[in-house]
C-alpha cells in the first residue's frame, strides 16, 4: 500500500531582482509502508529540499512549491501550518544531518524527549518520562536514565544521533525521513546507525525516505533508489536493479568513482565525473548532466530529454536519458526517431 | 552509600574512580565552576560582595550618620582634617564624616543601578523578543522604534527626564532606564534571529513543535546568555552613570543625600586643597563598577560555548 505519494513537486526560490531558480523540478515517487527509498544526489541537487518540502517546512515567502505531496491519503501540500504541525512529529519525523547542532543545547536530553511525546502523543509529563526512559533503551543508550538528565554536549556524536532518532520515532510516525543521517558520524558509528534504522523500520513497519550522497548507505539500506540531479529525478530502480544496470550516464559515473577493494591493479586510477555541478544547462533547454556527460550528443541539447523506460510495468527503471548507458545505440536512435 | 560499598570492595586496593562519583553537571554549575577558577572573576566577585555587603549594612558599618555635620567646628576654609582615628578618611567641608557618606553612598549607587538594570533590561528584553520572535513587520516597526530611542543621546534625555519629574532619584534611574532598553533589544533580538535559524529549530519545527514553545523553549534560552552579561555589565555603567548625572545635580533633591557624584561635585571646590575628598567617592565609584566590569566579563568567556569542553 502506498503510504507517500509525491506527484511532480516543485521548488522555486524567488528573489526580487534575481532570476527565480528552480531547485526542484517535477520530482515523482512513491514510498510504501515498510519501505526504505532512498534519495541520492550530490550537495545542491535538490534532495534536502525535497524532504523538507514533503514536510512542509520551507518559509513561505520566497518560495513556492508547486505539485502535491499524499501522507496515507491525506493531502499535506493543502494544509495550513497550523494542521502540518498536527501531523509533523506525529505522521512523519524528520532525522538530521548534524547530531551536534540539531539538538538544543540548554535543554536536557530527556525534556527534549518528553516535549514531543507529550505534544502528540497526549502523555502526562510522568508517563512521557517512563516512555522516554523505553525509547533509549530502544535505540540502544544504556543508562538511560542518566542520559535523560543530561545535557546534549555530554554524548557523542553517535549517541546524540540515537537521542535524535528516539526523538524522531517517539510517536510512532508511519514516515520517517532520514537527511545523510551518518553524514557527521565517523565510519564505525555509521554502521550502528544504518544498523539501528533498518531494525525500527523493519519492527515498526514505517516508510522511511533516506536521504544521502552516499551510495554505500544506499545499497545496505534501501529498496528502491532515485537518484537526483540538478532538481530532478533522472533514474528511479530497485537497489539491485540500480547497482546491476546503472543506466544514467551519471549514475553510471557515481558508481565508477567509488573506490573497490578489490581493485589489485594500481594504475587503474579512480574514475571521476568531470566538471562539477554548476556546469549545468536549464532543464527546459536540454540535459542538465549534458556538459559533464562523457555521452552526450547534440541532441542532449534539443529540449528537456524525454524518460526512457527500461524495466517493465512490474519492475520498473525509468532513465531520463536519451543515450542510457549500456543501451544499443540503435534502440535509442529508434526512440528518438519515433 | 555506594561510595561505602565501593571502599568496602576494596579495603587495600587503589582508590575508587572518581568518574563514579561524576554527579550530573548543569550547565550553569558548569559555567559557574569555571568562573570560580578564574582570578579575575574572583576579584570581581569579592568586590562586589564587599559593595553590597556594604549598602546592605550601611547603618551598621558606617560609624556616624552620613547627614551629621557637629564637626563643623574643627573646619577652617582651606583646611579640612584629614584621616584620622574618630574619622578614617576625614571631615568634609560642611563637617561631616566622609568614610559614613562613602558607605552610605553605595546604598544609593546599588540601588540606582539595580533598579535602573530592571527596568531597562525588563523593557528592552520584552521589545527584543517581540522583533526576534515574529520577525517581518514587528521587527521592522519595534526596531525603528529602538533605532529612535537610540538616536536621542542620553545625557539630553537624562536633562529632559529631570525637567519633566523634577530632580529626584526616580528620574535619574528612569533616564539610565531608557538609556538601557536599546540595548537589550538589540542585543536579545539579533541573538534570537540568529538562533532562529539553527539546526535545532528546524528540527523542533519538524516535530510539530509550536511558535510560542519554540520562542520560549527553544530560542529564548538559547539566546539569553549575552543578555546575562550585560546585564552585569549594565549595573557596572549604572553605577558610572548615576554618578555622573549627579556630579550634573540631576539627582535627588536633598543635597545632604550622601551620594558619591554628588560628593565629587562638592570637592570640586576644594580640588587644590583637598584632593582626597575627591578621590575617596572616585576611588568608591571606579571599584564598584569594576567589580561588575570583570565579572561580566568573565562571564562571558565562562558562558561562551568556545570554551566548553
Amino acid at each position: 500500500m502506498t503510504l507517500l505519494e509525491v506527484r511532480d513537486l516543485s521548488v522555486t526560490f524567488t528573489r526580487s531582482g534575481q532570476q527565480p531558480v528552480r531547485a526542484v523540478d517535477g520530482v515523482t515517487f512513491d514510498v510504501a509502508a515498510g519501505q526504505s527509498v532512498g534519495i541520492v544526489g550530490e550537495s545542491g541537487s535538490g534532495k534536502s529540499v525535497t524532504s523538507l518540502a514533503v514536510m512542509g517546512l520551507l518559509p513561505s515567502r520566497g518560495v513556492s512549491v508547486g505539485g502535491t505531496v499524499t501522507l496515507d491519503g491525506n493531502e499535506l501540500t493543502s494544509m495550513d501550518q497550523r494542521e502540518l504541525r498536527d501531523v509533523r512529529g506525529r505522521d512523519v519525523a524528520m532525522i538530521f544531518q548534524d547530531p551536534m547542532t540539531s539538538l538544543n543545547p540548554v535543554v536536557t536530553n530527556g525534556k527534549q524527549l518528553v516535549e514531543v511525546l507529550t505534544r502528540h502523543a497526549g502523555l502526562s509529563k510522568g508517563e512521557a518520562k517512563t516512555e522516554a526512559e523505553q525509547l533509549l533503551r530502544r535505540v540502544g543508550i544504556p543508562d538511560p536514565v542518566r542520559r535523560l538528565g543530561e545535557y546534549p554536549h555530554q554524548l557523542s556524536g553517535g549517541m546524540r544521533q540515537r537521542v535524535m532518532i528516539a526523538i524522531a520515532i517517539a510517536c510512532r510516525p508511519k514516515l520517517l525521513i532520514a537527511d545523510e543521517p551518518t553524514t557527521a558520524l565517523d565510519v564505525t558509528i555509521q554502521a550502528q546507525i544504518l544498523d539501528l534504522l533498518r531494525t525500527l523500520v523493519a519492527e515498526s513497519g514505517c516508510g522511511m525516505i533516506m536521504i544521502t550522497h552516499d551510495l554505500g548507505v544506499v545499497a545496505g539500506l534501501c529498496d528502491d533508489v532515485h537518484v537526483m540531479y540538478s532538481g530532478r529525478i533522472v533514474e528511479s530502480a530497485g537497489t539491485k536493479d540500480l547497482f546491476a544496470r546503472p543506466s544514467h550516464p551519471y549514475t553510471d559515473g557515481l558508481l565508477q568513482s567509488i573506490p573497490r577493494i578489490d581493485d589489485d591493479d594500481p594504475a587503474d586510477l579512480l574514475h571521476t565525473i568531470p566538471g562539477s555541478a554548476r556546469d549545468t544547462v536549464a532543464w527546459d533547454r536540454g540535459c542538465a548532466f549534458q556538459p559533464r556527460c562523457e555521452r552526450a550528443v547534440a541532441e542532449c541539447l534539443s529540449g528537456p530529454p524525454a524518460v526512457t523506460e527500461l524495466g517493465t510495468p512490474i519492475v520498473p527503471h525509468p532513465v531520463r536519458c536519451l543515450r542510457p548507458v549500456g543501451e544499443d545505440v540503435s534502440l535509442h536512435e529508434g526512440n528518438v526517431a519515433r | 552509600m555506594s561510595v561505602n560499598e565501593v571502599v568496602a570492595g576494596e579495603p587495600g586496593g587503589p582508590a575508587p574512580a572518581e568518574a563514579a562519583a561524576r554527579p550530573p553537571s548543569s550547565l550553569g554549575r558548569e559555567a559557574l565552576r569555571r568562573l570560580v577558577r578564574n582570578p579575575m572573576a574572583v576579584v570581581g566577585m569579592v568586590l562586589i560582595a564587599v559593595f553590597v555587603l556594604v549598602a546592605v549594612f550601611a547603618p551598621l558599618i558606617a560609624p556616624y550618620s552620613p547627614t551629621d555635620n557637629s564637626w563643623l567646628d574643627q573646619v577652617r576654609p582651606g583646611q579640612y582634617p584629614g584621616p584620622s582615628a574618630e574619622h578614617w578618611l576625614g571631615i568634609d567641608p560642611l563637617g561631616r564624616d566622609v568614610f559614613s557618606r562613602i558607605i552610605y553612598g553605595a546604598r544609593q549607587s546599588l540601588l540606582i543601578g539595580v533598579v535602573a538594570l530592571a527596568l531597562g533590561a525588563v523593557a528592552g528584553i520584552a521589545l527584543g523578543v517581540l522583533a526576534g520572535a515574529f520577525g517581518g513587520w514587528v521587527d521592522t516597526t519595534v526596531m525603528r522604534f529602538v533605532d529612535i530611542m537610540l538616536s536621542v543621546p542620553g545625557l539630553l534625555f537624562a536633562i529632559a527626564v529631570a525637567a519633566m519629574l523634577g530632580q529626584s532619584l526616580t528620574s535619574v534611574m528612569i533616564a539610565i532606564a531608557v538609556v538601557n532598553v536599546p540595548i537589550f533589544a538589540r542585543l536579545l533580538r539579533g541573538e534570537m534571529l540568529g538562533q532562529r535559524g539553527a539546526d535545532y529549530v528546524l528540527a523542533a519545527r519538524s516535530l510539530g513543535i509550536s511558535r510560542s514553545a519554540i520562542v520560549f523553549r527553544h530560542v529564548l534560552p538559547n539566546s539569553f546568555t549575552p543578555v546575562i552579561v550585560q546585564g552585569t555589565l549594565t549595573l557596572a555603567l549604572a553605577i558610572v552613570e548615576a554618578a555622573g548625572l549627579a556630579f550634573l545635580g540631576l539627582s535627588g533633591s536633598d543635597p545632604s543625600a550622601p551620594e558619591w557624584g554628588r560628593m565629587l561635585t562638592d570637592a570640586q571646590d576644594t580640588l587644590t586643597s583637598a584632593p582626597m575628598l575627591a578621590i575617596y567617592p572616585g576611588l568608591a565609584i571606579v571599584l564598584a563598577a569594576l567589580g561588575f566590569t570583570l565579572v561580566g566579563e568573565s562571564l562571558r568567556e565562562a558562558l561562551d560555548p568556545k570554551f566548553r569542553r
